[in-house]
């Protein structure tokens, strides 16, 4: 930054050109969904709800409507792999909190992945000797167990930053899994089987929640994801979010403007650690069979590349991430066994070509902003801010009369 | 906290400076302040900064009356920003003690010691990038802020009152430090004179009873120095304490009421800039040969 020709404060002519030329710079930012964003949030709220109540139904419709060219049959039956990529969706939004809000790269979400599925399991499966709850309970149980662990992992470990982090969170990846491996009531290899479902039978007394029959599945965890969502963006816009992105833009700062960066820290933890206990419990139900050789490195690297793929710190590139991770292979059956060598190449293009994702989307951060912000916007950028004849210390008087003018 | 002294609002001085009052209403703090106006507010007591085996700053010892602009100067090295970083929270000091109030800030984590009362901004300039004008703001307003995780999650009453006003008290700010046109713009596109505004903004959103501004003119040309100066100078007007540390002499002398000099880490003069200004050790540390054109 250059220090010796800052800008004139007065609002000279050259200052308006600036102020006009950066608007339009703004608006033009390069590549292929730009215009998308910018478009989307120009629209009128009842129209923004309208649009995602199509989708949303679209979305819902998927596994019915099995459209050619999309479907991954006949390799793959499609309602179930609608299934598996929902689940891997939902695992990108919570690790989107950590990594994409936050700024923390987390190399070991996959053990929280692990806590939920063998929550689910360990609760349901006949395998378990331990008390049997109701599937759906297992739900907010593993969540709950998830964040335990994410706030015991946070609390000694978010002091480090940078690279030692993600070099902790790995280990932490791996030792869930060998826990999993040594820990006799875990069961290592030979696992649990007939992990619970949700309750339910059809007109011909089938249970709805087969393993065989995905889209049951694929409703449920997108209604997850919608309520996650949901949550998620409450979070967004309020204090926590700000804090979030403080963090990620410059943690001693945030500190020293009263953001208490270490308890944020540890809540995004807890929350990611949440919402990948929750979807761990979810693949534990559908899948129906957990152990220990779901929850390697290469798993969590995979999540992580969602997430980079979809556009860190947006969730709905998260989810569109997190569904093309889980598409590809089961798409292009052809190519499935490439499937790392091909993420590692896509990341690298898009690393290259598209440094912010698929979908780089700035985070909203004020509950409230929007009708302040397209006061600006939608007022012409040829009337200048304040008189051009002002005088000295003109900046505070003009920003007085433009308070006046709108009056 | 003991009784509260309503801060001191210069609305003669603010109409002077062409300031609208209701806008220097809206932004003025209301912090209780337990201390009357020109008594001291922080004292700095014989506080020493080691650095290894470098002593950065020996033995200091100055205090901070509300409602006064004091000046921080040096010569470079001489340990400014080091006792601003001392007195932040950022440096744990070797030795001495910095009181707000009368009460330690001794140990104390540095958000908490930001929500006591003390705001700063920074010499090379630490916005958020990433977020607008009006979003770095509302982080400093956020230091004041009660909703919990819970209450943002459910979007409880608190935080849609807490959200809905620091929209308000966001853009009044913007408004005083004069960029508000540009709340809507990412902090790193502004322009270099308005972010620099905007890290005042920021530092009085956390309602600070003492703001510290280091170097907030650096790089600036002379005009916006002058503008600068009335800023803040309208910024004590509205009732805020002010700690500048600065290198221009002239700027310095022009808006201080007492100006502390250290030199190698030492406190070497303690005065109005009148006497500063004639002051034969200044003069020798700092000011080099006297000129004409000083003031």
């Amino acid at each position: 930054m250059s220090t010796t020709d800052g800008p004139t404060l007065l609002p000279s002519a050259g200052a308006q050109q600036d102020a006009v030329d950066r608007e339009s710079l703004g608006k033009q930012k390069k590549g292929w969904f730009n215009g998308l964003g910018t478009r989307w949030n120009g629209l009128p709220r009842q129209k923004q709800w309208l649009y995602l109540l199509v989708i949303v139904a679209v979305a819902y419709l998927l596994p019915i409507l099995n459209i050619p060219g999309l479907t991954t049959e006949p390799g793959n039956n499609w309602p179930l792999a609608l299934a598996q990529m929902s689940i891997y969706a939902l695992v990108a939004v919570g690790l989107n909190i950590v990594v994409g809000y936050a700024g923390l790269l987390d190399l070991g979400y996959v053990a929280f992945f692990a806590v939920g599925s063998y929550t689910a399991s360990m609760l349901t499966s006949p395998d378990s000797p331990y008390v049997h709850i109701p599937y759906l309970w297992t739900l907010p149980v593993a969540m709950a167990v998830a964040m335990f662990f994410g706030v015991m992992l946070g609390i000694p470990t978010l002091r480090l930053r940078g690279d030692y982090l993600a070099i902790v969170t790995l280990g932490f990846g791996e030792i869930v899994r060998i826990l999993a491996t040594i820990i006799p009531a875990m069961k290592g290899q030979v696992g649990f089987q007939n992990v619970g479902h949700p309750p339910g039978t059809d007109s011909s007394g089938n249970a709805i929640f087969l393993n065989s029959n995905g889209a049951p599945w694929y409703w449920l965890t997108l209604t997850v994801i919608i309520v996650v969502l949901l949550l998620a963006g409450n979070l967004e816009r309020s204090r926590v979010g700000r804090a979030w992105i403080a963090i990620r833009e410059d943690e001693d700062a945030a500190e020293i403007m009263g953001v208490p960066t270490f308890k944020y820290k540890v809540w995004a933890f807890a929350l990611g650690a949440s919402v990948g206990g929750l979807s761990g419990a979810l693949f534990a139900g559908q899948v129906g069979f957990v152990n220990n050789q779901k929850f390697d490195v290469v798993t969590s690297v995979l999540f992580l590349c969602a997430v980079v793929l979809g556009g860190t710190g947006n969730k709905v590139g998260a989810i569109v991430g997190g569904a093309l991770v889980a598409y590809i292979p089961l798409r292009f059956t052809a190519i499935a066994e490439y499937k790392y060598l091909i993420f590692g190449i896509a990341l690298v293009i898009i690393m290259i070509f598209r440094p912010a994702g698929i979908f780089p989307a700035r985070q909203r951060l004020l509950a409230y902003g929007t009708q302040v912000y397209n006061k600006f916007t939608h007022r012409g950028s040829d009337t200048p801010p304040g008189g051009q004849g002002e005088a000295v210390g003109g900046a505070h008087v003009a920003g007085a009369e433009e308070k006046g003018a709108q009056a | 906290m003991s009784e509260a002294i309503e801060p001191v609002i210069d609305v003669e001085g603010l109409r002077e400076e062409g300031v609208d009052l209701a806008l220097a209403e809206q932004v003025a703090p209301d912090r209780d302040i337990s201390v009357k106006v020109g008594d001291a507010l922080v004292e700095v007591k014989n506080l020493t900064m080691k650095f290894g085996g470098l002593t950065a700053l020996d033995d200091v010892t100055f205090d901070i009356k509300r409602g006064e602009i004091l000046g921080l100067i040096g010569p470079n090295g001489a340990g400014k920003t080091t006792c601003f970083n001392a007195m932040t929270g950022v440096y744990k000091p070797s030795s001495g003690k910095v009181l707000l109030e009368g009460q330690s800030l001794g140990g104390l984590a540095q958000h908490k010691i930001t929500r006591r009362g003390l705001a700063r901004t920074f010499q090379n300039i630490r916005l958020f990038g990433e977020m607008t004008a009006l979003e770095n703001v509302v982080v400093g307003l956020d230091a004041r802020h009660r909703t919990s995780v819970g209450g943002a999650l459910l979007r409880l009453p608190t935080h849609v009152r807490e959200e809905k006003s620091s929209i308000e008290r966001g853009m009044a700010l913007l408004e005083f430090v004069g960029i508000a046109d540009h709340a809507h713009f990412l902090s790193r596109h502004l322009p270099y004179g308005h972010q620099r505004r905007l890290e005042i903004a920021r530092a009085l959103a956390t309602d600070p009873k003492l703001l510290c501004l280091d170097e907030p003119a650096a790089g600036f040309n002379p005009a916006e120095k002058e503008e600068l100066m009335t800023l803040i100078r309208t910024i004590r007007d509205d009732g805020y304490t002010v700690l500048l540390i600065e290198h221009d002499m002239k700027l310095v002398m022009g808006v201080t009421d007492r100006i502390v000099v250290l030199e190698f880490g030492k406190k070497i003069a303690d005065d109005v800039p009148k006497v500063i200004r004639e002051d034969p050790k200044v003069v020798a540390a700092y000011l080099g040969e006297p000129e004409d054109d000083l003031a």
